[in-house]
């Protein structure tokens, strides 16, 4: 069993920086997401960790070994392509033996290992087919297979859930998390599906343009981003960030955007003062929005429905949109209404509004 | 009012009941295709008459021909049926003749295919400047037979000739390439890898960018060396590709004429005379009888050859 450690990576393709001075430890058995949007680099870092790239400048650790130039099949570790990279013209059995019987692992103990994984993951009766005989799904779990069934320290997904519908996305996603905790192995997983990141990580790692934004628990990248990319990439509708300035209402800091006045925590109050910051951009989550008596002034352009809950699409008076997420027992004024949107106080979140990082 | 069904919402059965709207769809789609009919042959005609006239009506006056004495001024003369074909067939010059095509196939069939696999592989590498080699490597393609014969021709001259300056400066004996009976065959031959070596060339490279980089990646983090993901990667993947290749560069063996004509006119000794050469010859010596039904026996040789080509190999090949 293995971690692995990025220090100080960077890699450049020509001009084009992909990763840029990465340092990030995933821990031994840890399912860590690397999340971000198609471009920001993941699939870059996690190609790194195999071998098929190497780092233009920095190491990579594999457990306590640096794996520079140690070729893929040197490093003790597996991989889902998002394609599932199945060879099309051998059976699923020829599939998931292949990197056993590359390895020269003896007949015995290589039928041992197929029927052990074909079990665990439900093949059993598929084992002659072609994958071009297969469904998404069943495609999906050979690909699985074939990457457990040599036992790997670490076990590398480059977005395998992408070429899946969403019934069978969710379905493997819990099976994933079950497959995580029995074989007691690292997992790095890549996608920018931030439902995948939120659901399956021990630990996500947020990046965006070659740059690691945010390493932690989903929840806490979920309740405390460090900055604004982070808050607007994760959550669903994107949290709400508006301009605003610092305001003195009778010795306490509050903070004025889109014509309201908001009032935030005391310890935030307190910081906007001690800092002396007359900008600021604050952020308020949709579901943390609450329509008021007072606040900032809106109109209601449009409410989508989603059954379980409604979205509040409204327009502030500088033509900006401001997105509400209520449930869908609670009463909304009708469309086109003017209304007050108002927040407590612990859920906003202020940010530096130069560097857009998070302020407390 | 009954349970509105899926089928009920497409448009077909928006105007019929479901079951005979499906039909009707059918019947339509059937009267449709004829209606296209005469389009269809409309598009088709340019392309039929241009086989008709220069593939399907000689093919049937070779047959014709094949099957009479020759007449005077070409003329057909008395009718003898596969006579003409049975002393082709059992006369030794045939016989000569199918050998050494036989021989040339040997050598130019699996030298061509091996170097167009290899140089293809080559080539493939993304390496600094290897468009340039990819250039090079595909220029015979639009070299005609008689430049790449007359080239040749120079580059062997005996007397002048680049190769054998360069065999007179590592210190060997000089080669009369052409006129050697031991040499010449494989000087054809080589000639005509050579020649077919660009559109091998190009074709393998085409079917090379169709085996998926991710494949190759997968196998190699599944612990396979380059052989073995050549071996049960990127062949497998390109067998469709060579075996187009292979039946290609059979009949173009079978069929190889230019170089020969010009290199050695059959000689020495007729160690080069191939089958078409020898027709060739039939014609010139005026019996063009014998001469269709030599082409009438290549013919079928060459199909029976590409049938089990195709038969045997087929079952190797996976087609994606």
């Amino acid at each position: 069993m293995a971690g692995v450690r990025f220090d100080h990576v960077t890699k450049r393709f020509g001009d084009v920086l992909a990763v840029d001075d990465l340092d990030l430890q995933v821990e031994d058995r840890e399912f860590l997401v690397l999340l971000g949007p198609s471009g920001c680099g993941k699939s870059t870092a996690l190609r790194m960790i195999a071998g098929l790239e190497e780092p233009t400048e920095g190491s990579i650790r594999l457990g306590d070994r640096r794996v520079d130039g140690v070729d893929p099949k040197d490093r003790d570790l597996s991989m889902v392509f998002q394609s599932y990279a199945l060879y099309p013209h051998k059976s699923v059995r020829q599939n998931i033996e292949f990197p056993l019987r590359s390895r020269k692992v003896p007949a015995a103990e290589r039928d041992r290992l197929v029927s052990d994984v074909v079990a665990q993951l439900g093949l059993t009766g598929l084992l002659d087919r072609k994958p071009r005989q297969l469904s998404g799904g069943q495609r999906q779990r050979v690909a699985l297979a074939r990457a457990i069934v040599r036992r790997p320290a670490v076990f590398l997904m480059d977005e395998p859930l992408s070429n899946l519908d969403a019934k069978m996305r969710t379905s493997t996603r819990a099976e994933l998390v079950e497959l995580h905790a029995r074989l007691g192995t690292t997992f790095v997983y890549v996608t920018h599906d931030q439902v995948e990141a939120m659901t399956m990580a021990s630990r996500v790692a947020v990046m965006s343009e070659g740059v690691l934004q945010q390493v932690g628990p989903p929840q806490e990248v979920y309740d405390r981003p460090e900055n604004v990319f982070v808050a607007q990439f994760i959550g669903s509708p994107p949290m709400n960030v508006l301009s605003g300035t610092v305001v003195d209402d009778a010795g306490v800091r509050k903070v004025s955007a889109a014509g309201g006045i908001l009032t935030v925590a005391p310890e935030a109050a307190q910081l906007l003062g001690s800092r002396g910051l007359a900008e600021v951009l604050v952020g308020v989550r949709p579901e943390h929005l609450v329509v008021a008596g007072s606040g900032i002034p809106a109109k209601l352009r449009v409410v989508e429905s989603l059954g379980h809950e409604r979205h509040l699409l409204c327009e502030l008076q500088d033509a900006r949109e401001i997105i509400v997420r209520t449930s869908s027992a609670a009463a909304v004024p009708g469309e086109g209404a003017t209304v007050h949107l108002d927040a407590a106080p612990g859920a906003l979140h202020l940010f530096d509004a130069d560097s857009g990082r998070r302020l407390h | 009012m009954a349970v509105p069904s899926v089928a009920a919402d497409t448009p077909a059965a928006a105007e019929a009941p479901p079951v005979l709207g499906a039909s009707g769809a059918r019947e339509e789609r059937v009267a449709g295709r004829r209606r296209e009919w005469p389009l269809a042959l409309l598009f088709l005609a340019p392309s039929a008459v241009v086989f008709a006239v220069f593939v399907f009506y000689p093919l049937y006056r070779t047959v014709q021909l094949s099957m009479y004495r020759s007449g005077p001024f070409g003329r057909l003369g008395e009718f003898v049926g596969i006579s003409n074909l049975n002393d082709v067939l059992s006369s030794s010059e045939f016989r000569h003749s199918l050998g050494v095509t036989l021989q040339f196939s040997a050598i130019t069939v699996p030298l061509g295919l091996v170097l167009g696999l290899g140089l293809a592989l080559l080539a493939h590498e993304r390496l600094r400047g290897i468009a340039v080699y990819r250039t090079l490597f595909a220029s015979t393609v639009a070299t005609s037979v008689a430049v790449a014969s007359i080239m040749w021709l120079l580059l062997l001259n005996p007397s002048v000739g680049l190769v054998n300056a360069f065999l007179d400066w590592i210190g060997q004996d000089r080669i009369d390439f052409i006129n050697e009976p031991g040499w010449a065959l494989w000087t054809v031959a080589f000639t005509t890898v050579w020649l077919h070596l660009g559109f091998t060339f190009i074709v393998i490279s085409a079917g090379l960018q169709s085996v998926p980089d991710e494949l190759l990646e997968s196998a190699r983090m599944d612990g396979a060396g380059a052989w073995r993901r050549f071996r049960h990667v990127t062949l497998p993947l390109l067998s469709p590709t060579l075996l187009f290749v292979l039946v290609v560069l059979s009949i173009n063996a079978f069929q190889s004429f230019g170089q020969i004509d010009l290199l050695t006119e059959g000689g020495p000794n007729d160690r080069t005379r191939v089958l078409v050469y020898a027709i060739f010859q039939e014609v010139r010596r005026g019996d063009p009888s014998t001469a269709a039904a030599q082409a009438v026996a290549l013919f079928g040789i060459l199909f029976l050859l590409t049938i089990i080509q195709l038969r045997v190999l087929e079952r190797r090949v996976f087609y994606g």
